[in-house]
Order: C-alpha cells, then sequence, then structure tokens
C-alpha cells in the first residue's frame, strides 16, 4: 500500500533487492535508498546525533539532517551516507547507526540519561568540570553518546581521481532554470559545462506535476535532455556536485562515478574530484523546504511539505497514510495537491494565516480537502507519528496522521554564492534570504535567487545563460522561453510554534532545540557566529541547510532585533561531505608523492640492497649479506672494507646545477662565503652558502670546467631550493649579471669510489688520453674525458669519507652500466659496494657536517668553518652573520665527542651538561647532532654542538637523554677522528 | 587561483611559489647603517589588506621570478612581469 499502483520515475521491470539493518526488501531502478525504504513502509531510519531519538526521512534531497545510514560491509564500509541521495543497486546493504542495542530500542535514549549534559555549550561547560574525572569519566560517556557512524576500519579498495575541465560557462544545477541556462548558453557555441548532483536532470520538475507549453513538463526536460546531448561543446555531468568556488573561476566538484554501483566498473574510479575552470558560471542550485519549530517536531513521520510531494509524484510512494500539511505558504498547498493527485489521503491543511489567499481555499475546495486555517500544531504522538494536536481558534483537534508534511517556506539553496564572503539578503517578502554580493563570474538563475515560480525560473535561466555567453562574445539569445505557470510567492514569516508541548527541534542534525536557543541567548551568545558555535547549530553534514534561518529569527525574536539585522552566518566549502579519500585521489600510500629511484637502483637492488628514503630519492642504506646478524654488522664490513680498498657509493642525488657566462666567478663569490672567481680551471673547491639572515644553508663542491663554466653540486635535500635561490639572486637581486644556470641533476649519473686502491680502480675504465695519476689529477681537480670506452664523463677527485676518492660522472642513461664496469674493474680489490650508513659512518668518522648540523639554526662559526668565509667581500648573508648574538662564544659549537667508558652507546639527541649540575633548561650547554659505531676506531663517536666546545677539548661532561634513559660521561674531542690531517687524500 | 605568467600564460597557482613582499631592496652591504638595513630587509613586512605587489617563482614552469600585484583581499590578478624587468 506504500508503493502506488502507477506512476512515478521508477522503473517496475526492473526490480532491485536490497538489506536495510539485515531485512530484505525489494525497490526499482529510480530509486533511492530513501524512497525504496519509503515504499517498503520503512519509517524508522536512525538515531538522532545526541539525544539517539527515533528519526525518519526529513527530506529528499542532500540537505536530509536525519536519514543518515551506513552504506556497504567490510573495508567499503562508508558512514554517514544521506539515505536520500543514494541511488538503489541490486544487493545494496545499509545498515542505521548510532544506536544500541538496536535501531528499535536504544538504551541511551531509553534513560534519556544524558540529555541534560548535552544542552547548548556542552562542549564548553564540560571543559570546566573536574580535570580528574575528564579522561575516565566525561569523555568515554559524551563520546558513545553523541556520535555518527563507524569508519571502515580496512583500508578503502577502491580508487579515487582528480581531473581538471575547463568551460566557457558552468551551470550549477539541471532544473528547470539550469538546463535552460546550457541550452542558451550552448545555442550560441559556447563551451558549457552542466553539473547536477541528481542522477537524473530536472531539479523539481521531477517531482512536480506541471506543465510546459501545455504539455507535461517531463517532456521539456527530454527535449532539452536531448538538445545537450547533441551539442558538441556541451558535457553534462550528472551525479557530480559543485562543492566550492575558489579564486580565479575554479570551482571544486565530486563525481559520484561509481556509487551507485555495488563496485565501481572496472578500470574505473568510485569518486572523481575535479577543478572545474569556468570563465562565467550561473548557479540554478533551487531552493530547499525550511521546517516549522514546534514540539515533537522530529518524530518519524514529520517531513518537509516538498519531501512528501517527492516521494509521491517522482518515486510513487507514501510511508503511511493520512497526511496533514502544516506551512505557512502557497507552494506547500500545491505539494499536498500533487501528492493527493499521485494518491496520498490528505486529511487537513493547517495553515497559520488566518485568511489563506482565496485561490488556495477554492483550490483546496476542489479537491475536497479540509482547511484548518490561522491553526497551528502544537503537539505530535506515536513512536512513529500517529496523530497531530492542532490547536486553531481557541481550540485543540487530534488528527489520526502518519505523515505530518510541514513547510516555513523556502529558503534559497545559496551556499556557493557566500564562499567568496558574500553575506546573504534577508527579504521579507519571501520570508526568506537571498544572494548578496556574488562571486566575480557567478551569477544566480531561478529559486536559488528567491525566483520561484516554473515561468520565473525558465526565463531566468534562459537570460542568465546568455548574458554569461554574450559577456564572452558570443551572440546568445534568451528569448522565447517556454510557458509555464507564474503563481505568485504567498508566504506568511512563521518560525516557531512556541506554545507547544514537547522538546521542539531546530537543527535535526545536531540536536539543538528551541529551549538551546534560548540558553545561548540568556548566557550572551547572541551574535550567529557565536550562537552556531555555542550550540553546533548548523554544523556538519547538513551545514544547517534546514535550521540556519529558523535558528536565527528566533534569536532575533528573543533579542528583539530584526532578521536583516541578526544576520546569517557565512556558508564555507564544501557545500556537501566530500570524503577525503576522494581529495586525495591517487595520491595514497606508496603512491602519496612520487618515488626517485637513482640511476643504479635496479643494479643496487640485484646486489641485495636495503634502500631508504631521502626525499623522493630511494637509495641505497647497506648490502647486507648472508650470515651477518644485523644492520650494524654489516655497515661495518662496508667501512672496513672501504678503508682498506675501495668501496663504490651511487651519489647521484646530490643537486647539480650547471652555470655559465663571463660573470659566474664574481656570481659565486656574492653566494658563497668564500672565493670561486680565483678557483683555476680544472679545480674543484668546497663552499659554504648562507641564508640571508646569516645561517647556513646549504654546502657542496663546486668545479670550474671552464673559463665561463662552473658546476656546483648540493646537498640531495636542498637541491631544488638551492636552485630556486640562485634564481632568486640573479634575476631579482643581480639582473646585470651575465650569467645563464640550468638544473643538471637528472641528466648526470655519479658514482663515488673511494679508499686506497680507488685509483687502480678508475685507471680500468678510463679511456686515453685522461692522466689519473696523482700528478694528471691531484686532490681537488676535475678530468673531462672519457671512460669506458668512449663514454663522456667527468671525474671530480674529492672525498667525503676521507680516504682517496673520485666521483664519476656520465649521462645518466650510462649509470648502471658504469657502476657494472666499476665493480668488475674492482673485483681484484674486492670492491664494496655500501651505502648511505656506511657513508654516514665515515664522513662521522672525518668530521664533515651534514644536514643534521646543516639544520638551519647553525652559523659557519657554530661549525667549526668559520675561517672559511672572505673578508675581502660581500657575500649573501654576510652582514646579518656579523651580529653580536652570531659572535656570542657561548654559542653552541661542532666538536666531537667519545664516550668515556668505551663500550657505552651515544644518542644523537642527548643533551649535554656539566657534572654535577641538575638536568633542567638552564644549564643544557647543547646536543648531540650524530653519532655512529666506528668500526675503525672500536667505540662510539660522535657529534656535537656544545658551548664553548672548542675551549674544551679533553673535558668530560654528561651525554643526559632522559628520553631513551641515559646518561653517561662523554668526552670533548677535535672532530675528525680518523687522519686529521687528510694525508690519505692527497696520495 | 591562477596566475598569468607573462612567458607561460595563465596557469594554476601550484605551479609557483610565492615569497612574499616585493617591495623590499637589498640595501648596501657597504654603507654604515647596513646592519640596521639588512634587518630591515630580512624581517620587517608590511601586511597590507588590498593591491601588494608580490614575488612568485614559476617553479614548474620557465623558472622565472615574477611581480605579481595581488589583491589580498579577494586574489584578484590584477598584473604580472618578470621579475627582472620590473625592479631594473
Ligand atoms: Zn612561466
Amino acid at each position: 500500500m506504500t508503493r502506488f499502483v502507477d506512476g512515478g520515475l521508477i522503473d517496475r521491470t526492473r526490480p532491485l533487492a536490497f538489506t536495510f539493518d539485515g531485512q530484505a526488501y525489494r525497490g526499482f531502478a529510480g530509486d533511492t535508498l530513501a524512497s525504496a525504504l519509503t515504499a517498503n513502509g520503512v519509517r524508522l531510519i536512525g538515531r538522532s546525533f545526541k539525544y539517539h531519538r527515533p528519526r525518519g526521512l526529513f527530506s529528499a534531497g542532500s540537505d536530509e539532517p536525519n536519514a543518515l545510514v551506513e552504506l556497504r560491509t567490510g573495508a567499503r564500509r562508508e558512514p554517514n551516507t544521506r539515505a536520500t541521495t543514494v541511488e538503489l543497486y541490486d544487493g545494496l546493504d545499509a545498515a542505521s547507526q548510532n544506536r544500541w542495542p538496536s535501531l528499535d530500542f536504544d538504551l541511551q535514549a531509553a534513560g534519556g540519561l544524558f540529555a541534560p549534559l548535552l544542552g547548548a555549550g556542552f562542549y564548553y561547560k564540560t571543559f570546566m568540570w573536574p580535570a580528574a574525572l575528564w579522561e575516565k569519566l566525561y569523555e568515554p560517556v559524551i563520546r558513545r553518546a553523541a556520535g555518527l557512524g563507524r569508519a571502515a576500519e580496512a583500508p578503502d579498495p577502491d580508487a579515487y581521481e582528480k581531473a581538471y575541465a575547463f568551460c566557457d560557462v558552468l551551470v550549477i544545477g539541471g532544473g528547470a532554470a539550469g538546463l535552460m541556462a546550457a541550452l542558451t548558453a550552448g545555442r550560441s557555441g559556447a563551451r558549457v559545462i552542466l553539473v547536477d548532483e541528481d542522477f537524473r536532470l530536472g531539479g523539481r520538475i521531477l517531482s512536480e506535476r506541471e506543465e510546459i507549453d501545455d504539455a507535461p513538463s517531463l517532456q521539456f526536460v527530454a527535449r532539452a535532455e536531448a538538445e545537450l546531448a547533441a551539442m558538441p561543446e556541451v558535457r553534462v555531468m550528472r551525479r557530480t556536485t559543485v562543492f566550492g568556488v575558489y579564486d580565479g573561476g575554479t570551482y571544486g566538484a565530486l563525481e559520484r562515478v561509481g556509487d551507485h554501483l555495488p563496485v565501481p566498473a572496472p578500470f574505473t574510479p568510485r569518486q572523481r574530484y575535479w577543478k572545474i575552470v569556468a570563465r562565467r558560471a550561473v548557479l540554478c542550485a533551487g531552493a530547499g523546504d525550511r521546517p516549522i519549530v514546534f514540539g515533537g517536531n522530529d518524530r518519524p513521520g514529520v517531513m518537509s511539505a516538498q519531501a512528501l510531494r517527492s516521494y509521491a509524484v517522482r518515486y510513487a510512494a507514501a510511508a503511511g497514510s493520512p497526511a496533514v500539511v502544516f506551512a505557512n505558504n502557497g507552494y506547500a498547498w500545491s505539494a499536498a495537491f500533487d501528492a493527493a493527485a499521485a494518491g496520498v489521503p490528505i486529511a487537513a491543511i493547517v495553515d497559520v494565516r488566518a485568511e489563506p489567499p482565496p485561490v488556495q481555499m477554492e483550490r483546496a475546495n476542489r479537491r475536497g480537502i479540509r482547511v484548518i486555517a490561522g491553526g497551528e500544531v502544537i503537539a505530535t504522538s506515536g513512536k512513529l507519528l500517529s496523530s497531530v494536536t492542532v490547536r486553531a481558534r481557541g481550540r485543540t483537534e487530534t488528527i489520526a496522521a502518519q505523515i505530518l508534511a510541514v513547510s516555513g517556506g523556502s529558503s534559497p539553496t545559496l551556499a556557493l554564492t557566500s564562499h567568496f564572503g558574500g553575506k546573504p539578503v534577508y527579504r521579507a517578502d519571501i520570508a526568506g534570504f537571498v544572494p548578496g554580493v556574488l562571486p566575480p563570474g557567478l551569477s544566480v538563475a531561478g529559486a536559488a535567487a528567491g525566483e520561484y515560480s516554473l515561468a520565473r525560473c525558465l526565463a531566468a535561466g534562459a537570460a542568465r545563460g546568455a548574458e554569461a555567453a554574450n559577456d564572452l562574445g558570443f551572440t546568445a539569445r534568451a528569448t522565447p522561453v517556454p510557458q509555464a505557470q507564474d503563481k505568485p510567492i504567498t508566504v506568511s514569516p512563521f518560525w516557531h510554534v512556541a506554545q507547544s508541548r514537547g522538546l521542539a527541534f531546530v537543527d535535526l542534525q545536531n540536536d539543538v532545540t528551541a529551549k538551546d536557543i534560548a540558553i545561548a541567548h540568556q548566557e550572551g551568545f547572541r551574535a550567529v557566529e557565536l550562537l552556531k558555535r555555542y550550540t553546533t547549530l548548523g554544523m556538519a553534514t547538513d551545514q544547517g541547510r534546514t535550521s540556519n534561518v529558523n535558528g536565527l529569527a528566533m534569536m532575533a525574536a528573543l533579542t528583539g532585533q530584526d532578521i536583516e539585522t541578526t544576520g546569517t552566518t557565512l556558508f564555507r566549502p564544501p557545500f556537501t561531505p566530500v570524503a577525503i579519500g576522494a581529495i586525495a585521489g591517487h595520491h595514497r600510500e606508496k603512491d602519496f608523492r612520487a618515488t626517485r629511484p637513482t640511476p643504479t637502483h635496479a643494479w643496487a637492488r640485484a646486489q641485495g640492497a636495503t634502500f631508504v628514503e631521502a626525499g623522493l630519492w630511494l637509495r641505497a642504506q647497506y648490502f647486507p649479506r648472508a650470515g651477518e646478524a644485523d644492520w650494524l654488522e654489516t655497515v661495518k664490513r662496508e667501512v672496513t672494507a672501504t678503508r682498506a680498498s675501495v668501496g663504490l657509493i651511487d651519489v647521484s642525488t646530490f643537486g647539480k646545477i650547471d652555470l655559465q657566462g663571463p660573470d659566474v666567478g664574481r656570481f659565486l663569490d656574492r653566494v658563497y662565503i668564500n672565493t670561486f672567481s680565483t678557483l683555476a680551471v680544472g679545480k674543484v673547491r668546497y663552499g659554504v652558502m648562507l641564508r640571508e639572515d646569516g645561517m647556513v644553508m646549504d654546502d657542496g663542491t663546486t668545479a670550474r670546467l671552464a673559463d665561463t663554466h662552473y658546476l656546483m653540486t648540493t646537498t640531495t635535500a636542498n637541491a631544488a631550493k638551492v636552485y630556486q635561490h640562485l634564481e632568486f639572486c640573479l634575476q631579482v637581486l643581480w639582473p646585470d649579471l651575465d650569467v645563464q644556470i640550468a638544473s643538471v641533476s637528472e641528466q648526470w649519473a655519479q658514482v663515488s669510489i673511494a679508499g686506497p686502491r680507488a685509483r687502480d680502480v678508475l685507471a680500468r675504465i678510463a679511456d686515453a688520453p685522461l692522466d689519473v695519476s696523482n700528478a694528471g689529477l691531484p686532490y681537488m681537480g676535475v678530468a673531462q674525458g672519457s671512460v669506458m670506452g668512449g663514454i663522456a664523463a667527468r671525474i671530480f677527485r674529492v672525498s667525503f669519507s676521507g680516504e682517496l676518492g673520485y666521483e664519476i660522472a656520465v649521462p645518466a642513461r650510462h649509470g648502471a652500466p658504469l657502476a657494472r664496469a666499476l665493480m668488475e674493474a674492482g673485483a681484484p680489490f674486492d670492491i664494496t659496494p655500501y651505502g648511505t650508513e656506511a657513508l654516514g659512518v665515515m664522513r662521522i668518522e672525518k668530521g664533515h657536517v651534514s644536514g643534521n648540523e646543516l639544520n638551519g639554526q647553525t652559523s659557519v662559526a657554530d661549525l667549526g668553518l668559520g675561517r672559511m668565509a672572505s673578508t675581502k667581500k660581500d657575500h649573501i648573508g654576510r652582514v646579518l652573520s656579523e651580529r653580536p648574538a652570531f659572535r656570542d662564544p657561548d654559542r653552541p659549537t661542532l666538536v666531537g665527542f667519545k664516550p668515556v667508558d668505551p663500550k657505552d652507546r651515544l644518542r644523537a639527541g642527548a643533551h649535554f651538561l656539566r657534572h654535577g649540575r641538575s638536568a633542567v633548561l638552564a644549564n643544557d650547554e647543547g646536543y648531540m647532532t650524530s653519532v655512529a659505531f666506528s668500526p675503525t676506531l672500536g667505540h662510539w663517536i660522535g657529534l656535537g654542538l656544545l658551548a664553548r666546545g672548542p675551549e674544551r677539548i679533553g673535558e668530560t661532561v654528561r651525554a643526559y637523554d632522559p628520553v631513551r634513559g641515559a646518561d653517561i660521561p662523554v668526552e670533548i674531542c677535535r672532530p675528525g677522528f680518523v687522519d686529521p690531517e687528510g694525508e690519505r687524500l692527497r696520495v | 587561483m591562477r596566475i598569468p605568467c607573462p612567458y607561460c600564460g595563465l596557469r594554476d597557482a601550484h605551479e609557483f611559489s610565492y615569497l612574499g613582499d616585493a617591495a623590499p631592496q637589498r640595501p648596501d652591504p657597504a654603507a654604515p647603517d647596513a646592519a640596521d638595513a639588512f634587518h630591515d630587509y630580512v624581517y620587517l613586512r608590511d601586511n597590507p589588506a588590498g593591491p601588494m605587489r608580490e614575488l612568485w617563482y614559476h617553479g614548474a614552469g620557465c623558472r622565472r621570478w615574477l611581480v605579481v600585484d595581488r589583491d589580498t583581499r579577494t586574489h584578484a590578478i590584477l598584473g604580472t612581469a618578470f621579475a627582472t624587468e620590473a625592479r631594473s
């Protein structure tokens, strides 16, 4: 009896099976979950947020405050989906939420136990309670009581996409106005995108029995759809919601590609996150039906008048009989008439107006519908609505009803117009807010602008569509417009039945009652933005679309101000909820960001390397061998083998910047603290650059390849930052310098070999006439030639490990062959590939600074590099690095550390304290920056920043590490544990 | 937000990185008040509500530094130019 025998936009030849709370039901293609539940007589759909009150459907659209359900199961379980927007599919599995033990019987609602705790301002007031009870008592109780659905516990198995689109005119909403706007702009040749959140175009036409051009209005929709589909420059996107308006004509939209299927089709995402860039946009989002606040207005069966019409006309369903209509406007009456024509018995229309317009009275009489003028609903009864009590002209009457269809007037759906800060403006004649100042390029047509009649929607859509196209240079005509009814708006402002029985809800989703508004007023939270935060009015998935206007109108009444002065809160994106998964798109887990393998990655993997992330790069961390107990043993072997004979590491990740031009030397003198203009061709120099505030920014070696040609290397982490900095210096600070730069990090693979036999290995792959002897290629020299029988190469004699070392650069595609050739050439010397761990150990043994020391808080003096700075020239950061605080001798300065007991392990991050001093911040003397177990020395060593460190060599201090429970004496020593004089480098 | 790069055309703001106010000029490091002047240059910034000349870097495009006139209240872009030309 709840599905009518005929009518509706459902396909009765395609039945669909679904379950709700485990119970099997059937619906039809064309149903939403909400309409299918209605057709099955299901009236109890959820429990409310705070008080666990039984709730049914209130609306038939995306503004639904009550009917939030969990959809699907397992990894695809999705909480808080609105049953009114879920398109039915075969096998759909939904469950109610926020109830225990069952939807029908909920213990927390039964007790009403927590209601006193959860009134207006409870978020703030509860923080005033005794702190001792907070964690154990209040928070768990409130969390259990106030909640919505449960998120899935397994990773989402579906894919989400991001996409971009560009158009001349974006039309938001495919109802009467939107269709006309799209047609008008499309006919002019403009590129048009029409989006609608529904799976079917037509908007309210689908739910109203109206005529356009003297034929059923659905025929107009069909013709418009066909014409739009035939236009090559028009794209229609159904199941797509524009959720935000952004700068530069950018609109965020969410397309539900696979939500209407049990699982998305192969190779398609579940949802697609669109950025649509539109030169003009026309908002045709329609309007929503507003409730009236009265006691018992949340009982299942109380719904909006337009929802009653929509379920009856579009879906041929009603969840009960008869219906009573309670309203203050004529549009609700037409809803009642349409519902009656579709098959819903209307027991009465209760209108607060003492004298409704005669034309409406006449229409009701003609249909035999009873009208109670000057009436108010003052109570409802039944767990599911069974009757309503009406008071009119001093007497009360109880009327049996399973549906109470309520309308306090229409609220234009204007949220998007607010996203740029435009304040909605109150129009007393329609008792509603209309858009104020609009975002640039956006216009509004139809009900969203407070133009409600079908004729006005059609005309305004055509007019705004034509204006948008003509603005852009197209020639569009706004006429002729199809003919339709142009009934005037008749509404008498009415918000709240003050004298009514039971809890009267203003915001159904957040369980905000009329009493909460009164408390907020009493306690001084009267401004609308404060009212919202204090009571939570207008928050969560529906963003107050059914509650804001009533809430602020009631506050206006309490303060004695008018509604214009009281104003409304601003809407912000998103208009409807957007899943985090859709925003992330493919950028999740391993694909969260790009991975950059080095040129030798595949080779290193074949060698069994373990990899470590270094920024976007994956670098070989160490190369374990069978039988090695742990990474420490592996790293010890790699260091020992390198220092004893020769080792190999890929250093391609360093930034490489090519600099050319007559002024490169002068330029480098200004960006480095030391001098490069005097560097001889064929030589390499270590350089340090500062930020303008005097702190160290980066370090690395720069080679002079020719008179006007240098090659800079940067640290792996700062490659992009240094490049941007150099461009800034050249383009903004010194555009007069004749220098060109280019990043060549990707173009060159670079492999380092180090150790006493490094030259023997290099000699075996170098092509004549390349001379790699100590005389031919001395320490800090660079040679250009070829290797491996004709591969162009640059060979830099530099060292980070402290051993005789070379870095060999070849075009990137030759990186892996180079590594293989070096391994083969080094086989007689047991050449050992090593990773970043061994490199780190060797640089700490050598006392070189690295990322742990170049942390943005250290000066060159702090790092013991102060003498490098040239005093003969200016450079970036020089002036501010001479500030007194930089010269404070108490500044922590780089020194080395070793444990007094050689068995002790050092920890990076440990703080230094003088013996006998308590462990408080005032006594802190610095901290350990880097530590390593030195295979060369047989104990742990460290580098750290210590107040007056260089003056305290030989002294011992405490290395205090409360996090890991360590407190050990360490001896201060010079950094540089291995070959401090650098003799090995020069052999 | 999108920025019309004089070289690349209208591009998404994600391709650019922001530096800030284009007004401060690097002081003369040899001037007697250089310490104070550099302090102001590095640390002191106005925070206007309205049109502002700013430095942006088109890192994912032509790698040019741009001076962008932007209204900080609306993000309206009033004009763009290469920094080399705008400041010389
Ligand atoms: Zn560009």
